[in-house]
């Protein structure tokens, strides 16, 4: 096991990405601690492994594109597009995350410790047994989970006062998959077209106790804080929404 | 970057569609220098491709705080003369210069750039028909409308406009930017769309003492400068942004509306959304929408716009561009990314991402207030 740092310190986001795909061919090589970054861009793209990286500053957009494997964790926020088309591996925020997180994501786990800007969970999807997740622990703004089509995406809203709302509109406008759910109270008029509420089942606390348990541990939340309000669970109402739209 | 850029072994180099904004102002009226500006507006490069950069500053010519300072753009030097003497009989000169600057490499195409301090000469023969701000207007927009190839870019009182056909450490070198102080300054970084990239298409875009920066693209630019032109505006840089300047100009001075409300019209709520307000609400919202329906402003943009005191920053109503704002003592912060906020000051005491047609306002204190215009 072996750790090392690199200081970003005016690299371009191509020279640091080059020196993190040099430096995790060392098989030995488990642990990078990034430090100064300021804007870099595509972060974890391309490694293809599990290895853990620490990044000390502020990510540049698309952090972690098509991840396959590694560990990141963010001491402060991401900026857009975190997570975009993410494979495989983690993200671990300790801060806020930007629009569009989770892009297209087909694997993996998100974990935002605050909020999360516009279109967070776009077009996630799953495919057998790969189902991507994003778990945030504050709330979000429009458009959440458009046009999901998988996975799962939680918002628990742990930083709103006393009987303030999330703030979201547009959410799952287009979802056709995938499950949503969302501690604090929302508004159908929040709730986007073709989306609906459903009772939550077993497999559903079972999924949710299981994340919350691993959120807690990870931001240092009593778990017991987490289900002190109950979870809305949101899906599509049907499979294919816009399947007769060219078929008639 | 050590000669980097020219190998490229894992096809990262896609060029992504975005341009780059960044605000800045201390609400104290304190000037500083461009420094900062320029290191975080060079620090999202990749938002930008070169073909146009540039920077507003507010507060940078204490000597000449009381003239209108013309940024005019020759592309045919020859044009120099008809300008000035169009100039003559509506102001008085009281100094003119070139801009000063120094030849770099990799900037093409360079026009000439002067600077005239005026004063408006109460005599001109056409004086009385106009109050001095609509003076102004009508003399930079007959101007840039002759066909002379010259483009009057910048107009106010103590404010200065430095752009060009280049990334933004390349602007700032050919001007020496870091080398002029403001308490607002404005910074764009380039990626033309559907127009092209020329120097006078270059960000900020100013008149009076407005100017716009602005990300995305204005769906709505047709209906919006065919409006504008029914008014006295014309749009002569080819690109939509100058749109949203003379919007600007026309909501917030020339109608009065505060700037609060302003930005209801160029980004209104969606009816839905006005549906569900209270009644008092909704008459206001569906009333600025009728009156101002033309300068609803459709398609992605975020925006900073700035006048004498006061700096907005706006998204459109589905923010497609980024926008985060930032606060520490007395400065606020406005960026596409927060990266390079954090650059130039990592002691930040607030920061967030305002929600889609929701502005962000920074104005100079009262005391500050009194003290530019003291100048």
């Amino acid at each position: 096991m072996s750790a090392l740092r690199i200081d970003a310190n005016g690299l371009h986001y191509r020279e640091l990405n080059a020196r993190l795909r040099e430096v995790v061919t060392d098989a030995r090589v488990t642990h990078i601690d990034l430090d100064n970054v300021y804007g870099q861009r595509y972060l974890g793209t391309d490694l293809h492994r599990a290895v853990q990286i620490d990044i000390h500053g502020t990510p540049g957009n698309d952090l972690a594109a098509f991840m396959d494997g590694p560990r990141i964790i963010v001491h402060g926020n991401a900026q857009d597009g975190c997570g975009n088309t993410m494979n495989g591996g983690e993200i671990i925020i300790h801060g806020s995350a930007g629009d569009v997180t989770g892009h297209s994501m087909r694997g993996g786990k998100i974990w935002v410790r605050d909020n999360v800007g516009y279109r967070v969970g776009i077009h996630m999807k799953e495919y057998l047994e790969t189902h991507p997740t994003i778990v945030i622990g504050g709330t979000a703004q429009h458009f959440l989970g458009e046009y999901m089509a998988g996975g799962v995406l939680v918002v628990m809203g742990l930083n709103l006062a006393p009987g303030e709302r999330h703030i979201a509109n547009f959410v799952g406008t287009g979802m056709h998959g995938g499950k949503m759910y969302l501690r604090g109270e929302v508004d159908d008029y929040q709730l986007g077209k073709g989306v609906g509420r459903v009772p939550l089942d077993d497999a559903d606390h079972i999924l949710l106790h299981t994340l919350a348990t691993e959120y807690a541990a990870l931001f240092g939340v009593d778990v017991q804080t987490i289900f002190s309000q109950p979870f809305v669970k949101l899906a599509p109402l049907s499979l294919r929404p816009y399947g007769r739209l060219y078929a008639y | 970057m050590n000669g980097f850029s020219h190998e490229n072994p894992y096809g990262d180099d896609k060029v992504f569609d975005a341009c780059g904004l960044f605000g800045m102002m201390d609400v104290t009226g304190k000037a500083f220098s461009g420094h900062d500006v320029v290191k975080a507006i060079s620090n999202m490069e990749e938002r930008g491709n070169g073909l146009g950069s540039g920077y507003a500053v507010y507060g940078c010519y204490p000597d000449y705080a009381d003239c209108y300072a013309f940024h005019v753009m020759f592309t045919d030097p020859a044009a120099r003369a008809a300008v000035e003497e169009r100039l003559k009989p509506d102001f008085l000169l009281v100094h003119d210069e070139e801009v000063p600057h120094k030849p770099i490499a990799g900037l093409y195409n360079a026009p000439l750039i002067r600077r005239y301090f005026l004063q408006v000469n109460e005599a001109a023969p056409d004086r009385h028909l106009y109050d001095e701000a609509e003076f102004i207007i009508a003399k930079v927009m007959a101007i840039n409308i002759a066909g002379l190839g010259a483009y009057i870019y910048s107009s106010g009182k103590n404010l200065g406009v430095f752009k060009g056909v280049g990334f933004p450490d390349q602007i700032a070198e050919y001007f020496d930017v870091a080398s002029y102080s403001g308490y607002l300054w404005t910074a764009h970084n380039r990626f033309p769309t559907n127009t092209p990239g020329w120097w006078g298409g270059a960000h900020p875009f100013g008149l009076l003492d407005w100017t716009v920066v602005h990300n995305g693209e204005i769906s709505s630019y047709g209906a919006n400068r065919r409006f504008l032109e029914m008014h006295g505006y014309h749009c002569t840089m080819t690109t939509d942004t100058e749109a949203m300047t003379y919007a600007s100009d026309f909501l917030m001075r020339r109608h009065k509306l505060p700037v609060e409300v302003a930005v209801k019209v160029m980004a209104a709520p969606l009816w839905e959304e006005i549906a569900r307000m209270p009644d008092e609400e909704q008459a206001l919202y569906r009333t600025l929408r009728q009156v101002y329906s033309k300068l609803l402003f459709t398609g992605p943009f975020t925006i900073i716009v700035a006048r004498e005191g006061e700096m907005i920053g706006l998204a459109d109503r589905l923010r497609l561009r980024p926008l985060v704002a930032a606060t520490a003592g007395d400065r606020l912060y406005i960026s596409s990314e927060e990266a390079s906020i954090r650059l130039i000051n990592p002691a930040l005491e607030r920061v967030w991402t305002p929600v889609g047609g929701e502005p962000v306002i920074g104005r100079l204190k009262e005391e500050a207030r009194s003290k530019t215009q003291d100048l």
